[in-house]
């Protein structure tokens, strides 16, 4: 049963490096807006999706890729790749953006409990889901491969890929980026004060709502970069993936400690290697129940998460 | 001010109710069963959905949903624990059902206190190590439960798999009442009994003492473990007694659908289950009721405007959310938690 895991070790390693850091900056849209309003946002597996899409429409709608035209090379190729990234973490960005406006916006105002804001997130994320289905017939769309997935190097018996290797460079880079932002911008910091006490933040002079709404646009900035990647591995997207990924992400979410970007950081990674792992020695089917019972340990021994903080501490 | 308080029905209703002396309330109350009951016979009005048969939506989705939302009304309105994972104990009841129902020669009535059984039993034991957590944690522990046990389901042999359970037997004959496939009638009123039991059983704990510690947990429940509320133990109360009302949903569900599959059990039953509490005012049984049989009617009447229908109750979700963020009839402004502005524990 383990041979498997022994004997593929590293190539799983790697699969699971690529997968976790795609699961590290959705679950940033996650972390980010939980964060500044303690709110599960619930509609950001469709931000997700829709990001998905943005990368789609570039290369099939914009450069005119199909299924059977042969792979972008040289300037092109890099082109193509960074207006996908670029396309759909737009698209991503300012769905977030919208879904803070329609389903947050006025009940946040109110100042109204926060079932209320969940179900609102919820009805978002349906008719979100709903509008993408109408718009692709229920169909799967699958998208043209623009990078050839040639094999760089062997590492122990390891195919390096050339996709998971600028997966993991590319999303270890935007990560790292939106990070400083958070630490050292002027935004960044009246982020962080807002999520550390709202109303002191706002005496202080912070504008609550162009704060909230750069969270959710920087979130969902990070969601659809994570939709970028995923097509660049999975190659093709469907009105419902929002749902798996944005379980899975989180999870992993909750896993690092929700509300803080080093807990997404190390949850995302945890939770892609958790996955490739389980699925390698249990089989895919037991990935899921295999993921949720971890989590559920961790939240026994350590109820905030792996880097939550204690309740009623500063968070940096 | 005025047309403020016509469409203040909460006010309205409690008011007639609290002038009416026993008698008149005995009637009230009767009538109103009454009404009910014959709702089944009035699938040629306007009321008629399209094209699901108009006497089995009253039992699913309408039916089963007021049910269960009263269950899951305990958890979240009454104590105020956010569990997501609430289709887990209607799985439960439903698998009892299919499998008991399959293999011995029980019929549904004899499984009905094995499946609420089960249920109970379950959420007790993901109740004891996981109800020390709060709010959102509780949520995805519940969340991650729920979807164990649909993948426990999918993936084992003894459930038949993604195949799921077919040949469930009908329940067994009341006396004149017959229990049909084409006519569910009967059906509409064994799930109104359930309603009325669970009703029966909310309106008793509410003023008991476990529905005073709900009151207090949900308030605050900090100080209510001060004041001396053994929190855990009515925490694990609130969320098995749940439990029990979708264990007893799923039986029914299963005993009247005759068939069932782990893709009735996905995560989107809690978020709707969830969805009619809130939508219907969270906390109040009445708001429950009318939430849940909006949002389980409501699909099928508009089923004419099939491919659009869930894109119109998505909206519907925002919108009515946006504009009675309590809910369509909340509980009353006393029982209202207070709101701790500023404090995020």
């Amino acid at each position: 049963m383990f041979s498997v895991l022994i004997d593929q070790f590293w190539s799983l390693t790697i699969a699971g490096i690529a997968l976790g850091f795609i699961y590290v900056l959705i679950s940033l849209g996650y972390t980010m807006v939980y964060g500044v309003l303690r709110m599960i946002n619930f509609a950001n597996s469709e931000i997700f999706m829709w990001g998905t899409f943005g990368t789609v429409i570039t290369s099939r709608d914009i450069f005119h890729y199909t299924q059977t035209s042969e792979p972008a090379k040289g300037a092109k190729l890099v082109l193509v790749l960074v207006s996908s990234l670029v396309m759909s973490m737009l698209v991503a960005g300012l769905t977030a953006i919208f879904v803070e406006f329609v389903a947050y916006r006025r009940l946040r105002m109110k100042g109204t409990n926060r079932l209320a804001t969940l179900i609102s997130a919820i009805g978002i994320s349906i008719a979100l889901q709903e509008i993408m289905r109408l718009l692709t017939h229920s169909r799967p769309v699958g998208a043209p491969r623009i990078l050839e997935k040639i094999i760089l190097t062997e590492i122990w018996g390891a195919n390096i890929r050339l996709d998971t290797v600028i997966t993991i460079i590319a999303a270890a880079l935007i990560f790292f980026v939106l990070e400083r932002f958070i630490k050292l911008s002027r935004m960044g910091k009246a982020i962080r004060a807002v999520s550390m006490n709202e109303d002191a933040a706002k005496l202080m002079g912070v504008n609550l709502n162009r704060v909230i709404t750069t969270t959710f646009l920087v979130g969902g900035l990070a969601t659809g970069a994570a939709g970028f990647f995923y097509i660049t591995v999975f190659e093709y997207t469907k009105f419902n993936i929002g749902f798996t990924m944005g379980m899975a992400a989180f999870t992993a979410a909750v896993l690092g400690g929700i509300g803080n970007i080093r807990g997404a950081f190390f949850g995302g990674l945890s939770l892609g290697l958790l996955e490739v792992y389980a699925s390698a020695v249990l089989g895919t089917q037991w990935k899921a129940v295999t993921v949720f019972i971890v989590l559920v340990l961790v939240l026994l021994f350590k109820p905030n998460g792996l880097f939550g903080e204690a309740v009623q501490t500063t968070r940096a | 001010m005025k047309i403020r308080n016509y469409w203040n029905l909460r006010d309205w209703g409690a008011g007639v109710w609290e002038q009416a002396d026993r008698p008149k309330r005995i009637v009230i109350a009767v009538s109103a069963i009454i009404l009910v009951g014959l709702l089944p016979f009035a699938g040629a009005s306007f009321l008629a959905t399209p094209i699901a048969a108009y006497d089995a939506v009253l039992v699913y989705p309408v039916g089963i949903f007021v049910l269960m939302a009263l269950g899951l009304n305990i958890v979240v309105g009454k104590s105020g624990m956010l569990d997501l994972g609430y289709v887990a104990f209607f799985a439960i009841g439903a698998y009892t059902m299919a499998l008991m129902g399959t293999l011995t020669g029980l019929n549904t009535w004899e499984i009905m206190p094995f499946g609420i059984a089960f249920s109970m039993l379950a959420g007790v034991l993901l109740g004891l190590p996981t109800l020390r957590l709060r709010g959102d944690y509780l949520a995805i522990v519940t969340l991650g439960f729920g979807e164990i046990v649909r993948l426990v389901v999918l993936n084992s042999t003894w459930s038949k798999g993604p195949n799921g359970i077919a040949n469930i037997p009908m329940p067994p004959d009341i006396g004149p009442l017959k229990f049909k496939l084409d006519d569910q009638k009967v059906f509409f009123w064994v799930v109104v009994v359930m309603i009325l039991l669970t009703i029966w059983m909310i309106r008793r704990l509410s003023v008991r003492r476990p529905g005073r510690a709900w009151e207090a947990i949900r308030q605050d429940e900090d100080a209510a473990e001060l004041m001396g509320v053994p929190t855990l133990k009515y925490k694990i109360w609130s969320f098995t007694l749940g439990a029990a009302v979708g264990g007893a949903a799923g039986v029914l569900y299963g005993s009247k659908n005759l068939f069932i599959a782990p893709e009735m059990f996905t995560l989107n039953v809690s978020i709707l289950i969830l969805s009619c509490v809130v939508f219907g005012g969270i906390g109040n049984i009445w708001g429950v009721i009318v939430g849940a049989t909006i949002l389980g009617y409501l699909p099928d009447r508009i089923r004419f405007i099939s491919d659009a229908r869930l894109l119109v109750f998505g909206t519907v979700l925002v919108v009515v959310m946006n504009f009675r963020p309590d809910g369509l009839l909340p509980r009353k402004k006393r029982e209202k938690a207070i709101v701790k502005k500023g404090v995020h524990a």
